[in-house]
């Protein structure tokens, strides 16, 4: 009965969304207020309806429906209930009701964080929220419905969660990643609403920024988590595998990035006006796209979601009304806009041009590596090719450190014209830090390392620089403790957001050039030693979990002699899936992981072991975290508070004008 | 990035001139760039593979490997296991809709071709592989868990389904890219079949002799 309570609501959150889409765009048309006006309670309806639906679902999986096939198919009753839960989104059809509910509530907060838009603007931007909100709601009902039942013979208990998803990281990973991924069709609405008035002004890039800031921390947030999740629980130590489907979350980042700078430009200086339209659409795109190249099967990866052909033809006949529609309007639309400064080619916005320049090549890149395989069937008539890091490597690193060298100047650099001898200077900082980094790797490394003193130098030189602008705006108050703290928050966001890429760059290079690892095969006894390290392999026992029993190892660790620690690594038997899983153990530091994970037992009490050493791994993740804590940062500045009064106060002078300007803002 | 040079060189006299009416032709490159773009992905999707894909491994030894047994995790096969006799080896995965086209003559050469079937299941989740062998069957001897693509990637495999004939040295000596339909089997694989089984006869009797 609830089940069914659930699958009706989504019907009529579909009945809502398609209210939502037309009747304040035939009140923007007719020019009605009232209908217009709907757009604010539709917007509530459909998330609580969505939200009905989700719980629904929930409920299914709290009570053990096992007559729900979706239930049937990812839960247990053996499972854990935090695992029940995040089963709700563990496969297909439940991770895209999630996906419509995030889209649901991305559309509430526009709602409910635009009033200061003029009634016309915001009705057309939530209109375009809740047509695309009909697509993704069609695809649930006709593709993939999580409520299909399996009655009349149904199973006495489920088939269980995939193992590998039974843990904290994917508890939180997938929500984090479709806050991202969705969110980013707020700045898509934002701009094509804009492109639908005919009124290409800045002021749109001013509503569009903190909505793509804050969807873009989510972004990163959610990849960084999963670069973290499949470095301790696949077993194999890696962080990232330029897989299809993290290139699929990778691309909208890449773009997303490209975005807020550019809007930045665009806000401050009324330039770019038409490019950055072009990036709001491209990534939202690129979520779409994403969506489509991990459910539709169309490329292999470890990912791979139960896929059915059905499913992959509607998203991409969803991909070419939205992006090919989009793309159509902005060639209409866009003929004839004008940039209202210019600028000389030492200045910022010539700097962030660069980026986006930089930015968008490594994303054609990448997505030429990851459909590469499809172009050269279709070309070759049928051979096969697989695209590897290799390419991805080398196409992908030197773009990035250009990126480097441009974001080390760029934050320092002056709107319309930087004086050369700010350029001519910086050797100076750079100097500076390839001498630190140089003396750090040449003292401290195992081995010496160019690459890594090249790369390390480059973020050093960034932080510097960063630093060093920091102080001279501290400097040139007279209280200058206070005024560590009175920057704007947007500002404070950029230092975070510019140190966390420094700190992930320190972190993955010195990874990938300092991890030493060993495969060996150890018995109780054993002793294997890897970077100054002793590793002891006690024993073997069997222990026992809620849904698995396991073969679990006791590896000490010691150093001269003296005890650090003991890692206990497993092999998991899971009873009702009948699934073995690798539970790696790690030691983690600041600056350096001890990772150790069991492979096979190769006869006797013998057994395959895999030691990592990983200096600064950590970094790599701690700094996507300080980049996501800029993003959100940058929201709490205080102009967006500002600017949401005046606009309240325009509105209310201009209430019912479908002429209100909002270049009046 | 056309468009982002419109707004450098904003005071180009053509950009002046363009008019609400006209489309400018550049503003139209994002768009030509997707409609390829959607052509791939259609064809990419629609690419049922019917091209017998000519393998660097033909007539070489089947790749080594040391894998789990889907149905019996405590179970480790090799390519040892495969060994001895004529066979055909099939990569499948649960994701792949071509693996359930051909799934039922599968069914039938294991029934009546007397010809041992192992399967590589590909780049798959193993609880959904393990209950679609439950829902559909299973005609393989055994199956070689490859959830991370590394035996697929040692045989050069893309996609799945993808079906690799084996003499009894545990050679490969054909490969088929596709779904395995009656009529494959017929006009391709079989005679394939037919020429090992002969040829292992005669070796057998050789060594007997």
């Amino acid at each position: 009965m609830i089940v069914e309570l659930g699958h009706f609501s989504l019907i009529l959150a579909l009945g809502l969304a398609f209210s939502l889409a037309l009747l304040p765009a035939v009140g923007v048309y007719q020019r009605q207020p009232r209908l217009m006006q709907m757009a604010g309670s539709l917007s509530a309806g459909l998330f609580v309806f969505l939200l009905l639906s989700f719980v629904c679902l929930a409920y299914a999986f709290w009570t053990d429906d096992f007559s729900v096939a979706y239930v049937a198919r990812n839960s247990n009753s053996a499972l854990p209930l935090q695992y029940k839960m995040s089963a709700i989104w563990g496969a297909h059809e439940g991770s895209f009701l999630l996906w419509t509910l995030i889209m649901g509530g991305w559309t509430l907060a526009v709602s409910i964080f635009s009033r200061g838009l003029t009634l016309d603007m915001r009705a057309r931007v939530l209109a375009i929220l809740g047509a695309l909100t009909i697509g993704f709601i069609l695809f649930l009902l006709l593709t993939s419905n999580p409520f299909d039942r399996t009655l009349p013979v149904f199973p006495a208990d489920g088939a269980d969660l995939n193992p590998l998803l039974q843990d904290f990281g994917l508890i939180v990973h997938p929500p984090m990643l479709y806050m991202g991924y969705v969110g980013m069709a707020v700045p898509f609405a934002f701009a094509i609403a804009t492109l639908t008035t005919g009124r290409l002004d800045a002021a749109w890039a001013r509503w569009s920024r903190p909505w793509t800031n804050v969807a873009w921390a989510f972004l990163t947030v959610g990849i960084t988590l999963g670069s973290w999740w499949a470095y301790y629980e696949l077993g194999w130590g890696g962080w990232w595998f330029w897989d299809a489907v993290e290139n699929a979350s990778f691309m909208p980042w890449l773009i997303g990035t490209a975005l807020i700078h550019s809007l930045a430009v665009t806000e401050k200086r009324g330039v770019f006006k038409s490019w950055t339209v072009l990036l709001a659409i491209f990534a939202f795109s690129f979520s779409l796209l994403g969506a489509f190249i991990v459910r539709s099967g169309v490329l292999t990866s470890v990912h791979a979601f139960a896929v059915d052909p059905e499913r992959g033809m509607f998203i991409l006949a969803f991909l070419v009304v939205v992006i090919g529609g989009s793309l159509l309007l902005y060639a209409i639309k866009v003929s004839g806009i004008k940039s209202e400064a210019g600028f000389d080619w030492t200045s910022r916005e010539t700097m962030v041009l660069v980026n986006n320049l930089l930015l968008v090549t490594a994303t054609g890149a990448v997505l030429l590596g990851t459909l590469y395989p499809l172009i050269y069937e279709a070309l070759t008539d049928g051979k096969k090719i697989s695209v590897g890091p290799p390419y991805f490597n080398a196409v992908f690193v030197p773009l990035m450190l250009l990126l480097f060298a441009a974001m080390a100047v760029s934050p320092t650099s002056r709107w319309k014209k930087t004086p050369i001898a700010f350029f001519t200077q910086q050797w100076r900082p750079m100097l500076a830090s390839v001498l630190i980094v140089g003396a750090l790797v040449f003292f401290l490394g195992s081995s010496f390392s160019g690459v890594v003193v090249l790369v390390d130098a480059m973020a050093l030189w960034i932080v510097i620089n960063l630093v060093r602008d920091f102080s001279s705006k501290v400097a040139n108050k007279v209280q200058k403790i206070p005024s560590l703290f009175r920057q704007s928050m947007s500002y404070y966001g950029m230092l975070l957001g510019h140190v966390g890429i420094a700190v992930a760059v320190i972190g993955v290079c010195t990874t990938v050039y300092y991890t030493q690892e060993k495969d060996l095969r150890m018995a109780p006894g054993d002793v294997v030693n890897l970077a100054g390290y002793e590793f002891r392999f006690n024993e073997m026992r069997k222990v026992k979990g809620p849904n698995y029993i396991a073969d679990q190892a006791e590896i000490e660790v010691l150093v001269d002699g003296v005890r650090q620690t003991v890692l206990y690594p497993e092999k998991r038997f899971y009873e009702a899936s009948r699934n073995v899983m690798t539970e790696a153990d790690i030691d983690p530091s600041l600056f350096r992981d001890l990772y150790v994970a069991l492979g096979e037992p190769i006869g006797g009490d013998a057994w395959a072991v895999r030691v990592h050493y990983k200096p600064f791994v950590r970094w790599i993740w701690f700094g996507g975290l300080l980049i996501a804590l800029g993003g959100f940062t940058t929201i709490l500045d205080r102009r967006y508070r500002a600017v949401k009064q005046a606009r309240q106060t325009s509105v209310v002078s201009s209430s019912g004008s479908n002429s209100a300007s909002s270049a009046a803002i | 990035m056309s468009d982002a040079d419109h707004d450098v060189r904003t005071d180009s006299p053509d950009r002046s001139v363009t008019t609400n009416d006209s489309v400018n032709k550049s503003l139209l490159i994002p768009l030509a760039v997707f409609v390829g773009l959607v052509m791939i992905l259609a064809v990419g999707f629609n690419l049922e593979d019917p091209h017998f894909l000519p393998s660097e491994l033909i007539d070489q030894q089947f790749p080594e490997f040391s894998l789990n047994e889907l149905n019996a995790p405590d179970r480790i096969v090799t390519h040892k296991d495969i060994k001895g006799q004529v066979a055909l080896v099939n990569v499948w995965a649960t994701w792949c809709p071509n693996c359930l086209i051909e799934h039922p003559e599968l069914m039938r050469i294991s029934r009546e071709e007397g010809l041992p079937l192992y399967g590589i299941n590909y780049n798959d989740e193993s609880v959904k592989a393990r209950q679609w062998l439950v829902r559909h069957n299973n005609p393989f001897q055994f199956n070689i868990v490859d959830d991370q693509g590394k035996l697929g990637i040692d045989l050069g495999v893309y996609g799945a389904p993808e079906t690799f004939v084996l003499d009894a040295n545990g050679v490969i000596r054909y490969r088929h890219v596709g779904p395995v339909t009656r009529r494959v089997w017929e006009e391709t694989l079989r005679p394939v079949v037919d020429l090992l089984l002969s040829q292992a006869s005669q070796s057998s009797t050789v060594m007997e002799g």
